[in-house]
């Protein structure tokens, strides 16, 4: 017996189905009644009941690729902040390999890395590492801060909603799964990104909202484009 | 040892928004000299004898204003007395804490009061009921509810509306006592409705109500605070850049300008 439906808005302590559903993420069993155990929205998957929250911090997990802001040096690592409550350190040697090196010559706080989650240890120690494709230092481009719960609805279907972002924008835009985005493109472009980023993450809960994007887009984007007929659009190099 | 928790700002952002406001353009779309949305509500706490809540963007701030008897200050016989104190709640910025209050909650309350105290927004000696032994005493207190920069317009606004929404009851003198008669109701005495306009230096630019995030990046910040008529009756310089006579000159001109608009909200 299901007393919800599919994306139903619930808050704690609403009883969901009785036990012959399984409880999922931000749930609980109470005597043999499924309850919500968070302000959220209902997913059910086979007899999997979970809700997923509509604000939510980030919480560490290992191969996740973040984005993180350097707020310390010490002696062989550097601490970040990666937008959780729990903060990441990059140790030296994962830069510098077995050389000696002054830290901040690498990286100086204030910095904004692309990072990888190597590791979570029991104490939620965030070890985090810049080996793969793509991960380092940025340079320019502005931060949007959305909740990480959002990201992927923000991604989209194997990146189409963010794939259409970048297409229309000509931005290049990079989403760490704490919910730090980066943008760099034209100034007016990246604000066009935020605005469209930031009304991504007040609707995503709704349905019909790749139309909603593109729509705003187009509009947002109709404007610049009137605004500039006299002047021949400039090609713009990716990357 | 009071130590303040520092925001350390990416170096990225601090970029962006200093390069936007070299353009004369700001991150959230509005001009050097555009306030955010302001709104502002009157008489929204039951229990206090004047209220208000001030919304400046994200900003927000409620005031309550709650009289009482008490004995002048030797020093002043025949006046009453306004008294501010601000309250930065924990959950109105993550880099606010419980506990006693710090730097910037008295710079807060101090500004505030300077401010309506030499604005005189109150005609205080009219709150004497006995010189030298009974006069009202008006308690000012605000509360940040959400911080995203700019709180000594906001509060000020606030607060001023608050005053002008405040009834105490009146109070005589009958064979030596003090008789408080709670079926009437008086306003507070008002002289003058002086505002607040606050700048931000940042790369060598005025911005006026600056948000967090121009908070977090600026070199300086000078907030002056403005009668109707135009004179100036509090100012107050922070951060560790200075100003130049011209800077402070320009600011002055534009504080006359939106105070005026300002005031409009009072209405």
């Amino acid at each position: 017996m299901i007393f919800v439906e599919d994306k139903n808005l619930v808050v704690p302590g609403d009883v969901l189905a009785d036990d012959e559903y399984h409880t999922g993420r931000g749930t609980f069993k109470e005597g043999n009644k499924i309850c919500s155990s968070l302000v959220g929205l209902v997913a059910v998957r086979d007899k999997k009941i979970s809700v997923i929250p509509l604000q939510s911090k980030y919480i560490p997990k290992r191969g996740d690729v973040v984005i993180g802001e350097i707020t310390d040096i010490r002696f062989s690592m550097w601490n970040l902040d990666i937008n959780s409550p729990y903060s990441g350190f990059l140790p030296a040697s994962d830069v510098f390999g077995k050389e000696k090196r002054d830290l901040s010559k690498a990286f100086d706080v204030g910095d904004v890395l692309f990072l990888r989650v190597v590791d979570v240890d029991e104490v939620k120690k965030v070890k985090l590492g810049l080996k793969g494709r793509g991960l380092g230092k940025f340079r320019g481009g502005i931060l949007i801060y959305i909740t990480p719960t959002k990201v992927p609805r923000l991604i989209g279907k194997k990146g189409s909603m963010i794939n259409m972002i970048k297409d229309e924008t000509k931005c290049d835009i990079i989403v760490g799964q704490n919910g730090v985005v980066w943008v760099k493109g034209k100034p007016e472009m990246e604000r066009i990104a935020e605005r469209v980023i930031n009304m991504i993450e007040d609707q995503a809960h709704t349905s019909g909202l790749t139309d909603r994007v593109r729509n705003m887009l187009y509009e947002l984007l109709g404007k610049e484009i009137e605004d500039e007929e006299e002047v021949p659009e400039p090609d713009i190099e990716e990357g | 040892m009071v130590m303040t928790m520092v925001s350390i700002v990416p170096e990225i952002t601090r970029r962006s928004i200093t390069e936007l406001i070299r353009k004369g353009e700001r991150a959230d779309g509005r001009s050097p000299d555009d306030y955010r949305d302001i709104e502002l509500e009157v008489g929204i706490i039951e229990k206090a004898e004047g209220s208000a809540r001030v919304k400046m963007g994200n900003t927000q701030i409620m005031i309550g204003i709650k009289p009482q008897i008490g004995e002048p200050f030797a020093d002043t016989p025949n006046v009453g007395v306004l008294m501010t104190n601000s309250e930065l709640l924990p959950m109105a910025s993550p880099t606010f804490e419980p506990g006693p209050p710090d730097e910037r909650s008295v710079e807060l309350a101090r500004v505030t009061d300077r401010c309506l105290r030499e604005g005189k927004v109150i005609d205080l000696e009219k709150l004497c009921i006995i010189e030298g032994e009974k006069v009202w005493m008006i308690f000012l207190d605000l509360h940040v509810l959400d911080y995203d920069g700019n709180l000594m317009d906001a509060a000020v606004l606030g607060s001023v509306a608050a005053i002008l929404n405040t009834k105490i009851p009146t109070a005589k003198v009958e064979n030596d006592k003090i008789v408080i008669d709670e079926e009437n109701f008086m306003e507070l005495p008002i002289k003058e409705t002086p505002l607040m306009c606050t700048f931000a230096k940042i790369g060598g630019e005025l911005v006026i109500d600056p948000s967090l995030d121009e908070e977090n990046i600026m070199d300086a910040r000078i907030s002056i605070g403005m009668r109707e008529d135009g004179s100036i009756c509090a100012m107050q310089k922070g951060g560790e850049m200075p100003f130049t006579n011209e800077e402070i000159i320009k600011a002055i001109g534009i504080t006359s300008q939106k105070t005026g608009e300002l005031r409009k909200h009072l209405k």
